[in-house]
């Protein structure tokens, strides 16, 4: 077993998982909703960024317009579907009465509606660009060692996956949009009547948790191949990790990158890569069987039991 | 500053609150006495914009804010502090009053400072979670938390509730305090007659959601009056 190897199918794996999952763990964690159609939202940053950069455009600047597109279409499914507030306002001011009650916090509800626009968006963008487009090449090259090959691409990857948790650490304990939001999803009435606008935080919420959806999708762009159906991977890997993660979501999300990434690079090194994945798999059954608030729950009461003694 | 006509607030067909007037004037100390039940945190959540009135007028500093959102209220200068103190738990007790600037959006200059030298054991436990306080502690950052982003009114609902008899005097002596040199109008809900008669200068009785009685002055100094609305 090369070390080397080891480490960077690590590094794939962890980024893989972590990129897949925040986007779905913000808008979880903060809000309660579920968003079945994470996976197609990645989809779109991956299209965008796809069909700009076909047009001419540099990678980078395409990539940004991949974030921008998923974000603006999470607002539009926020306001419209997500809090209803769109279509209330509209309501109001003809029926004279609301008619949409927000899916924040209702799991379930909030699952078929996000499921039934991850279908729509997978169907809708293949009727509109077909089964396939044309494909973006992986840049940066590659590096050599010993008798191996690895992608340069993918290890800027993964330093972008640890960015992005530490950008998202910061903005939600160190600015006042994230203590507010944290305030807003512990208790909404006491945050609201204490001045703080719910709604404009969920909505907040909303978008950021879409652009990092279209973020990931932007990054995956060039190494993975965009076709309509290629959500369904991402949600996969999206929704063990967030589920393996516990309540505490983005401390959760680096837990599980990190313990089902290693699983999985061991096991594809040892026997491939659709062992790996049983073996992944395998750990997100035995975690959520034994540790029924997953791995942030273990840590709360090993914590909580120190500060007991 | 703050007046109430004939408020009415109701759970489905069960009215809670009936045709309540009151008000309370620029600087003063005002009670609101009942028993369990009676709808003292109902008026409060009213007043705040938790609940919606049935029938009735809020008006504040001489606006109409019955349709008024919450936060909206909140950032004209109404400091709530809710009745369980209600602290956001995970928060430090810093990011806790960080969640108050925002009340009283027309002064942007929040008071730390005072917030802490009212009550230094804040400024001790900042960076601590504010779910692992005592339930005095949690009292104080509520009403600091409300305090910080310098109101002109605050709603106080039942400060005495589930804390022990010595911190309960020390929080009553706060807000004759914070009345004082702040100048900032209170209202209160209160089933303790301790805090009533250390509080107010003018208090309400309440019973099964309606306002029935008007104590002012020397009526506050009759224990046994006051009792009598406590009573069980």
């Amino acid at each position: 077993m090369n070390p080397f190897n080891l480490f960077f199918q690590f590094a794939d794996s962890f980024a893989f998982i972590v990129l897949s999952a925040v986007g779905l763990a913000v808008i979880f964690g903060m809000m309660g909703v579920i968003n079945l159609g994470h996976g197609e939202f990645i989809m779109i940053g991956a299209y965008g960024t796809t069909l700009v950069a076909n047009a001419g455009a540099p990678l980078v600047a395409a990539m940004i317009v991949g974030v921008i597109v998923t974000a603006v279409f999470g607002f539009l499914v926020e306001r419209t579907i997500v809090s209803g507030a769109a279509i209330n306002w509209v309501a109001e001011r003809t029926l004279g009465r609301s008619v949409i009650e927000p899916l924040y916090d209702r799991l379930l509800d909030s699952m078929v509606a996000t499921w039934a626009i991850g279908l729509i968006l997978t169907q809708g963008v293949r009727i509109v660009f077909g089964n396939s487009i044309p494909q973006l090449n992986t840049p940066l090259g590659s590096i050599q060692y010993g008798g191996f090959s690895y992608s340069v691409y993918r290890l800027v990857l993964s330093l972008v996956a640890v960015c992005v948790l530490v950008g998202l650490y910061a903005v939600f304990t160190h600015t006042k949009f994230g203590v507010r939001a944290r305030a807003t999803i512990q208790d909404p009435e006491t945050a609201r009547s204490l001045g703080v606008n719910t709604d404009e935080m969920y909505t907040t919420t909303f978008v950021i948790g879409s652009a990092l959806a279209g973020l990931t999708g932007a990054l995956y762009a060039p190494s993975l191949t965009v076709v309509p159906s290629m959500g369904t991977s991402f949600l996969v890997e999206a929704f063990v990790a967030v589920v393996v993660g516990g309540p505490s979501v983005l401390f959760g999300t680096t837990l599980s990158g990190g313990l089902l990434g290693a699983i999985n690079a061991l096991f594809t090194n040892l026997y491939g890569t659709f062992f790996g994945q049983i073996a992944m798999l395998l750990t997100a059954i035995l975690v959520i069987r034994l540790l029924s608030n997953g791995l942030t729950g273990l840590v709360e009461t090993v914590r909580d039991r120190k500060v007991g003694e | 500053m703050l007046t109430c006509e004939s408020l009415t607030v109701a759970y489905d067909t069960t009215p809670i609150l009936r045709n309540v007037d009151l008000t309370v004037e620029d600087g003063e100390i005002v009670g609101i006495m009942g028993k369990n039940g009676a709808g003292k945190t109902t008026l409060m959540k009213a007043l705040i914009g938790l609940l919606d009135l049935r029938e009735g007028t809020i008006t504040y500093e001489g606006t109409d804010v019955t349709g008024v959102a919450s936060n909206e209220r909140a950032r004209l200068g109404i400091g709530y502090i809710p009745q369980g103190r209600d602290v956001f738990p995970d928060l430090t007790v810093e990011q806790n009053l960080l969640i108050g600037e925002s009340i009283n959006a027309d002064d942007d200059d929040p008071s730390y400072d005072l917030v802490y030298e009212y009550f230094p054991i804040l400024k001790e436990r900042a960076s601590q979670t504010a779910g692992t306080l005592s339930g005095g502690q949690q009292q104080m950052l509520a009403i600091g938390r409300a305090l910080v982003g310098n109101p002109d009114l605050l709603l106080l609902d039942e400060p005495s509730e589930g804390i022990q008899p010595s911190i309960v005097d020390r929080i009553s002596e706060d807000m004759r305090t914070i009345n004082r040199e702040l100048g900032t109008t209170i209202l209160f809900v209160e089933q303790n007659l301790g805090v009533i008669r250390g509080m107010a200068n003018r208090c309400y009785a309440m019973k099964r959601g309606e306002i029935v009685d008007e104590l002012t002055g020397s009526m506050l100094d009759n224990e046994n009056q006051i009792a009598n609305y406590l009573a069980v």
